[in-house]
């Protein structure tokens, strides 16, 4: 009964006038941002933050958890409505959400991944408040080997992602290593492909990635014929799911639910994976295999819902080890020590009233997203109908000024034009953008565990293998990727007779 | 399968071959160092190396039995505006400022369409600017000078 007590403390918590209010405008705030193009949950939230300062640590950090569910859901909205994914789990969102929308089937897309969200995120509450302990235990169990085979495992997964070849799919994952290996060395300190330019000792953003990649890329796909072009999308037929939709959605949503719960747990990356997981396994089960990447609705809920039931669950590892799995616990591990809270296992016994108000405001979180969003989707839905003339000029001004904002670095914004020029070369000869983009976050996780698991063995390459947990994972990703390359050659025979209409 | 070549796999081949390989022989100049204790260099000449073998691949996979990819027809004068925008962003944003700077980066991509007439551009620019400053200095209460040291502000 432990668990109820702490939950009724949790609850009187949140459930204080100033918290409930605050989650709200949190949320509330986050939406508005994180709907705007080109600005991800993590943009958001780092602009959002200094808000969040003068208040108390339990209401700033409701706050911040209000933004931060808010944004991803205005981010989900962005990739659907035009293509745009402002963090990587996000696009995988895009693939379907975004055909979708072109169908005239925004609507149906948004309230899937509303509704998805909110299963998701209800269901994870409840696996946080009761696994954060022992999954910590396991989590601990995890070394660098294991790290580095569960990386290696995700990138390969997110071939299934790819709709060309799984050759490109590849390639284009090493070259993402590649770009994310730009900037100081984690070891010595050397800077490595900087040309000399002190901007670049920091890496390269993600953002600068991702907006050049998708965003930038797209535009040019879209002003490639203009005379020939009507409109980008098809005219909004219904804003609510069919009973049909909703049938094929049940079985996404508790999948992806389960999914991220068990995958956000990871540090590094877990909501990442989880999304992807999500659509390889969603895409892998249909009986509509085809449609996916053509507006599939399963391959919008399964995804949302994994990740947001990630978002939750990646609290555990913060909360528990003081591990950001996610540059948006990143920042929050700048909030909670800006209170004076040093994250870590002593939260749970130290601020039992932060640890668990924290964990039902969540829950208060969710609810309120899904009260605000579900009207609101008439209103976004609407965003689409900005004539293209001024949406293409506000997406590439927005994620400049958005981009810049996060270090004052004119680099990120040179860096927008670069990637959007590379993607969009790439784009045309075939190469989809998605497997980069997860290379390109991955890529500093596995060389770094690749590095430390190899000193602590003192250099023998069998502890990769040696140890179970990480022997298990290898053995998934040689079979993911032969089954991924396996029936490439015999399905795209297959979509030479069936990829006419499309 | 029937032999075909394909020019876009060649192309995205040769393009991975070509970064692949400049990042390999870049990676050359850091210090290796042993497996047991990686240098800054070992991981990005592997990973190089893996990539320029993938874009090989891809090529002769082009040459041999390509996938049929339209290419289609490169919007130049897009790709001339977005750049040229961008990169005036990132380097006037200190030194004009955010309203000068915004106004130009925003009246420049509207240029990339070929249908957008003068006017339509500008209003766009301008709207798009006060749009922004709005949301973003007002708003977000982003910390860039309105107006830059190269106005004399």
């Amino acid at each position: 009964m432990e668990l109820l007590d702490n939950l009724a403390l949790g609850f009187s918590t949140a459930f204080l006038v100033q918290n409930v209010l605050y989650c709200f405008v949190g949320v509330l705030l986050g939406t508005a941002v994180g709907v705007l193009p080109g600005i991800g949950p993590t943009a958001t939230v780092a602009m959002l933050l200094p808000i969040t300062f003068s208040f108390e640590p339990v209401t700033a950090l409701i706050m911040l958890a209000g933004i931060y569910y808010g944004a991803q859901y205005g981010g989900s909205t962005t990739a659907i409505l035009i293509n745009l994914p402002g963090e990587s789990s996000a696009a995988v969102t895009a693939l379907d959400g975004h055909a979708m929308a072109r169908q005239g089937r925004a609507g149906p897309a948004l309230a899937a991944a509303a509704i998805g969200s909110f299963i998701a995120g209800t269901v994870a509450t409840v696996v946080l408040a009761v696994a954060a302990p022992p999954l910590a235990d396991i989590a601990l169990k995890f070394g660098p080997a294991e790290y580095f085979s569960l990386v290696l495992l995700g990138l390969i997964v997110s071939i299934a992602l790819a709709r060309g070849s799984a050759l490109k799919a590849l390639a284009m994952i090493a070259l993402g290593i590649m770009f994310g290996t730009v900037g100081q060395d984690i070891y010595t300190g050397t800077p490595r492909f900087v040309f000399d330019q002190r901007e670049l000792y920091g890496g390269i953003d993600f953002v600068s990635v991702a907006v050049g990649m998708f965003g930038v890329a797209e535009i040019l796909r879209n002003l490639e014929n203009e005379h020939t072009r009507t409109a980008t999308v098809g005219k909004v037929k219904n804003l609510w799911p069919t009973a049909e939709d909703r049938r094929r959605i049940v079985g996404p949503i508790l999948r992806g639910t389960g999914l991220g719960a068990a995958l956000g747990v990871l540090p590094g990356g877990g909501h990442v994976l989880a999304s992807f997981t999500s659509y390889a396994v969603e895409k892998r089960i249909s009986k509509r295999k085809q449609e996916f990447g053509r507006g599939a609705i399963e391959g919008v809920a399964g995804p949302e819902s994994a990740n947001n039931a990630a978002a939750q669950t990646s609290f555990i590892p913060l909360l528990t080890l003081g591990l950001p799995a996610h540059p948006v616990m990143a920042l929050m591990i700048g909030a909670f020590i800006v209170h004076g809270i040093t994250p870590g296992p002593n939260v749970i016994t130290d601020e039992p009233a932060l640890f668990w108000g924290l964990i039902a405001s969540m829950w208060i979180g969710n609810v309120l997203l899904v009260l605000l969003n579900l009207p609101l989707i008439g209103m976004w839905v609407r965003m689409l109908r900005i004539p293209y003339a001024v949406l293409f000029p506000m997406i590439i001004l927005f994620a400049a000024i958005g981009t810049y904002s996060l270090s004052f670095n004119a680099f990120d914004v040179y860096a927008i034009a670069f990637f959007g020029l590379l993607g969009y070369i790439l784009i045309k000869c075939g190469c989809e953008p998605a497997p980069l983009l997860l290379g390109f976050v991955l890529g500093p996780l596995l060389e770094e565990n690749l590095r430390r698991a190899l000193i602590i063995s003192r250099g023998d390459a069998t502890v990769f293998l040696t140890r179970p947990i990480s022997a298990s994972l290898l053995v998934v990703a040689v079979v993911a990727l032969v089954i991924a390359v396996l029936p490439a050659i015999s399905k795209r025979r297959e979509e030479v007779f069936t990829e006419d209409d499309a | 399968m029937e032999r075909r070549r394909s020019f876009p796999d060649v192309l995205a081949g040769g393009i991975f071959v070509l970064i692949g390989g400049a990042f390999a022989v870049g990676s050359l100049s850091y210090s290796l160092g042993t497996p047991l204790r990686m240098g800054p260099g070992y991981f990005p000449l592997v990973v190089g190396a893996i990539m320029a073998a993938l874009g090989l691949a891809i090529v002769v996979k082009g040459l041999i039995a390509g996938e049929v990819v339209e290419f289609g027809a490169i919007p130049w004068r897009a790709v001339a505006a977005l750049t040229v925008a961008l990169v005036f962003f990132g380097f006037t944003v200190r030194r004009l400022g955010f309203v000068p700077t915004s106004l130009v980066t925003a009246f420049l991509v509207t240029l990339a369409s070929q249908r957008v007439k003068l006017l339509t551009a500008l209003a766009v620019a301008a709207g798009l600017t006060v749009a922004s400053t709005l949301i973003f200095v007002v708003g977000l209460q982003l910390r860039i000078p309105l107006f830059g040291p190269w106005l004399g502000l």
